[in-house]
C-alpha cells in the first residue's frame, strides 16, 4: 500500500463495490451499510483509519464519531495497522483445558512478538481471543480468515515456520462425531492431511488418532467400538456406566 | 421424570444406531453437500415448496405440533413465538436468523452454515412464510468466514435460480435475504443488542417490552430464531410434525446437538434424540472423560455447572429435568472440566471472557462483573485473597443476578456462584494458602 492509495478515497475507484453494499440494505435501513462498509476497508487495508472513518461517515451521511462509535464497540475493527499475518488464539475455556495457555506462550516466544502487538517488520500480529466456535477441535489458531485447529505442539510449530515462509496452509478443519461426514473420509480427512503431512504418525495423540479412524473408517460404528476397545479403562467404565444407568 | 426416562432409548451411539436417523447434519462433513446441486440432488427445496403453498398459520401450527423449542440457548417454544406477530397491516415484516454464535462451549449452528447453507436458507423461507416476511436477515459472527462465504454464494445461487426472490420457488410468494456480518461481540447474540448492531448502532440491548414482534428490525414486526431452530423446521415440514415429536420427552422433543469439547477422549458434535443421559453423551458418544473430572458445564458457559456424579450424569436432557437440577440445557455446548483444573482459574477465564464482552451500557454488569470480579479472582489467583473475600464475591455475583439490563450479567454470576457453592475449598484453599489446590498442568498435547 503506497501513500497516494491511502490518501485517495478508497471507495473513490469503486463504485460498483460501493453500490453493491449500499444495494443490500432498504431504504429504511441505509445506516445498516456501516459494518459491511468497515469490513470492506479493513480487508483490502488491514485498518481502519480516521480518514476512512471519515470517509464512511460522508457516504452514510453521518458524523463521524457515530462511525467511530460502531467501529470501537467490536474488537475485529483495528484502527491500528495490524500485521500481514494477523494471528488470533483463542483463549476461552475449551481452548484453554486444550493448552491454549502453553500455545500462546510459544508463539510469543517463537514469533517474538506479544499479544496485543504487531512486530516492527509488519509481518506478525498475535491477539488473544475469545471464543471462536470451534471448541470441540480445541485449541484453536486463527489466522487472518482461516481457522487453524486442533493446533499441537508440532502444528504450532508448523504454523510458525508458514508464518515466517510468508506460506500459510489450506485450513486445518478437523472434525470428529457427526461433523465429520456419513462415516466415510470426507471433509475431515483431507484437512487432516495437509495439515499434519509427515508428522501426522508423531503429532498425534490419542484424540486426535481416533478421531481419524473414525473419519477415514466406512463404518463408524465400528471405529467406535474399535476405539472404545483400544482405551481400555475408559471405555470399560463408560460401558460400566451405561448399563448402570436408569435408562 | 422417570417417563421421560423410559421414552429415551436405552443406549444411544448417535448417528451409529440404527434407532435413529440423523438429519440435520446428514450432509454436514460431506464434500459439496455445500452446493446447490448437491441440495437438489438430495431433495433440497421440496420442504419450502410445500410450505410456501400453504396457509401460513398452517405452518405455524405444524411448528407449534412438533414441540420444537428454540436452540439458541432460552429454549422458547419455536411455533409460540411465531404466532406472536401481529396480523399483518401492510408493513414490512422481518425473520431474523441468529447466527451469531459466541457462547463458548458452541459451534454446532457454524457446521450446518458451512457445509449445508441451502438447509438454512430453506428453513429462513419457512419461517419467513409463517410470519408472512417477505424479507430475511441472516446476521453471522465476524469471525465465521467461511461460512460467511458458502452462504454468500449459496444465496446467489438461489437467486440465481429462482428460488429466493419475487416469485420465490415459483409459488407467487416474494422472499429475499440480507447477508449481515458481525464484528467480534458475544453481546450481538442478545436478540436486541443483534438488531441494533444490523441496523448500524452500537449493539447495546434494548429495553423490552416492545419486543422484537411488536417493533423489531427498523422498528417493524420481527421474529429471531437460531440456526438450528430454523434448520429444524425444514425437517418437520418434511417430515411432519409427529417425527420430530415422536423422539425426546414429553416435555423437550425432538432432537438436540451436543458440542461436547474439554476434558473427554473425543471431542465432537452429536445430533442426538432429546432425553438421553448425560452420561451417555459424555461415555458412550465423546467416549468418556480423558482424566478423571469434577465438574461439567451442560450448555454453554451461561449454564450453572454441575459437578460430575451420578445424580447429575444420569439427568436426561430436557428442559424441565435440567432446568430442576439447577442449570439449563443452554445450546448444547457440554465442558467436561478435569478434576486437577484448579476451579477458580476456570472461573476466572469465564469472567474475563464476560467482562470483555460486557457491552457497558448498565452498572451490576459495567461496575461488578466486568471491574469488580475479575479484580476479585486475580487477587485470590495471586495469592492476596482472604476468606472474606470468597464470601464477598459469592455475595456479589448472587446480587448482580436479576439486577442487569440484560442476561449477560447472570451469565457470568451463575457458573461463578455454583463454583463458588460447589467447590468453595478450592477457593478458600487459594484464600489461605495463596497458592491453588490443584497446580497448574500442562495440558497442550503434542
Ligand atoms: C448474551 C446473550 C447472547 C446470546 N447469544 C446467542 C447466540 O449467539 N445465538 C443464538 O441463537 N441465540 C443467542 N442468544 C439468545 C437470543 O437472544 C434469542 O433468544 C435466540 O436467538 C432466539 O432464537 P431461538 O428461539 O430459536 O432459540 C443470546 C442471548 C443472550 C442474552
Ligand atoms: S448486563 Fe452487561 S451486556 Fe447486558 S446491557 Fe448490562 S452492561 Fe450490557
Ligand atoms: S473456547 Fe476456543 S473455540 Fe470455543
Amino acid at each position: 500500500m503506497n501513500e497516494l492509495t491511502t490518501l485517495r478515497p478508497y471507495f473513490e475507484d469503486k463504485p460498483a463495490v460501493l453500490e453493491e453494499i449500499l444495494g443490500r440494505y432498504p431504504e429504511e435501513g441505509k445506516r445498516s451499510a456501516v459494518m459491511p462498509l468497515l469490513w470492506e476497508v479493513q480487508r483490502a487495508e488491514r485498518y481502519i483509519s480516521e480518514a476512512r472513518v471519515a470517509e464512511i461517515a460522508d457516504i452514510l451521511g453521518l458524523h463521524a464519531t457515530e462511525v467511530k462509535g460502531v467501529m470501537s464497540f467490536y474488537s475485529t475493527y483495528h484502527g491500528e495497522p495490524v500485521g500481514k499475518h494477523h494471528v488470533q488464539v483463542c483463549s476461552t475455556l475449551s481452548c484453554k483445558l486444550a493448552g491454549s495457555d502453553e500455545l500462546c506462550d510459544h508463539l510469543v516466544e517463537r514469533l517474538g512478538v506479544v499479544p496485543g502487538e504487531t512486530r516492527a517488520d509488519g509481518q506478525v500480529s498475535l491477539q488473544k481471543v475469545e471464543c471462536l466456535g470451534s471448541c470441540t477441535t480445541a485449541p484453536v489458531v486463527q489466522i487472518n480468515d482461516t481457522y487453524y485447529e486442533r493446533v499441537g505442539r508440532a502444528r504450532a510449530d508448523q504454523l510458525v515456520d508458514a508464518i515466517e515462509q510468508d506460506n500459510l496452509p489450506a485450513p486445518w478443519r478437523e472434525r470428529y462425531g457427526d461433523n465429520a461426514g456419513l462415516g466415510s473420509a470426507q471433509d475431515g480427512a483431507p484437512g487432516q492431511d495437509e495439515a499434519n503431512g509427515q508428522e501426522e504418525a508423531s503429532a498425534q495423540d490419542a484424540t486426535a488418532a481416533s478421531h481419524a479412524e473414525a473419519a477415514a473408517s466406512a463404518e463408524s460404528a465400528v471405529a467406535a467400538a474399535g476405539d472404545d476397545a483400544a482405551n481400555g479403562e475408559d471405555a470399560a467404565k463408560g460401558n460400566d456406566a451405561s448399563e448402570g444407568g436408569p435408562a | 421424570m422417570s417417563e421421560a426416562v423410559a421414552n429415551a432409548p436405552q443406549t444411544i451411539t448417535s448417528r451409529q444406531d440404527p434407532r435413529f436417523e440423523v438429519t440435520l447434519y446428514k450432509h454436514v462433513g460431506v464434500e459439496n453437500a455445500h452446493t446447490l446441486d448437491y441440495y437438489l440432488q438430495h431433495g433440497g427445496y421440496e420442504n419450502a415448496k410445500k410450505a410456501l403453498s400453504m396457509q401460513p398459520t398452517e405452518v405455524v401450527d405444524l411448528v407449534k405440533a412438533s414441540g420444537l423449542r428454540g436452540r439458541g440457548g432460552a429454549g422458547f417454544p419455536t411455533g409460540l413465538k411465531w404466532s406472536f406477530m401481529p396480523p399483518n397491516d401492510g408493513r414490512q415484516r422481518y425473520v431474523v436468523c441468529n447466527a451469531d454464535e459466541s457462547e463458548p462451549g458452541s459451534c454446532k449452528d457454524r457446521y450446518l452454515m458451512e457445509d449445508d447453507p441451502h438447509q438454512l436458507i430453506e428453513g429462513m423461507m419457512i419461517a419467513g412464510h409463517a410470519i408472512e416476511a417477505t424479507k430475511g436477515v441472516l446476521y453471522i459472527r465476524g469471525e465465521y468466514h467461511h461460512a460467511y462465504e458458502r452462504l454468500n454464494q449459496a444465496i446467489e445461487d438461489a437467486r440465481a435460480r429462482g428460488i429466493l426472490g419475487d416469485n420465490a420457488l415459483g409459488t407467487g410468494v416474494a422472499f429475499d435475504l440480507i447477508l449481515h456480518r458481525g464484528a467480534g461481540a458475544y453481546i450481538c447474540g442478545e436478540e436486541t443488542a443483534l438488531m441494533n448492531s444490523f441496523e448500524g448502532l452500537r449493539a447495546n440491548p434494548r429495553l423490552k417490552p416492545p419486543f422484537p414482534a411488536q417493533a423489531g428490525v427498523y422498528g417493524k414486526p420481527t421474529t429471531i430464531n437460531n440456526v438450528t431452530s430454523l434448520a429444524s423446521v425444514v425437517h418437520i415440514i418434511g417430515k411432519g410434525p409427529e417425527w420430530f415429536a415422536s423422539m425426546g420427552t414429553e416435555d423437550s422433543k425432538g432432537i438436540h446437538h451436543l458440542q461436547i469439547s474439554g476434558g473427554v477422549n473425543k471431542p465432537g458434535v452429536f445430533e442426538v434424540p432429546m432425553g438421553i443421559t448425560y452420561r451417555e453423551a459424555i461415555y458412550d458418544l465423546a467416549g468418556g472423560p480423558s482424566t478423571p473430572a469434577k465438574a461439567f458445564i451442560p450448555g454453554g458457559t451461561s449454564c450453572p455447572l454441575f459437578p460430575f456424579d451420578d445424580e447429575h450424569l444420569d439427568l436426561p436432557m430436557e428442559y424441565a429435568s435440567v432446568a430442576k437440577a439447577g442449570s439449563m440445557l443452554g445450546t448444547g455446548g457440554l465442558i467436561v472440566i478435569p478434576e486437577d483444573q484448579c476451579i477458580v482459574d476456570a472461573m476466572y477465564n469465564l469472567t474475563r471472557f464476560y467482562a470483555h464482552e460486557s457491552c457497558g451500557k448498565c452498572t451490576p454488569c459495567r461496575e461488578g462483573i466486568s471491574t469488580w470480579l475479575p479484580m476479585m479472582f486475580r487477587k485470590l489467583l495471586e495469592g492476596h485473597g482472604t476468606p472474606e473475600d470468597v464470601t464477598l464475591m459469592e455475595d456479589m455475583v448472587k446480587n448482580s443476578r436479576g439486577t442487569a439490563f440484560c442476561p449477560l450479567a447472570d451469565a457470568c454470576a451463575w457458573p461463578v456462584q455454583t463454583s463458588i457453592e460447589r467447590f468453595r475449598d478450592e477457593y478458600e484453599h487459594l484464600a489461605h494458602h495463596g497458592t491453588p489446590k490443584h497446580a497448574p498442568k500442562s495440558r497442550w498435547s503434542a
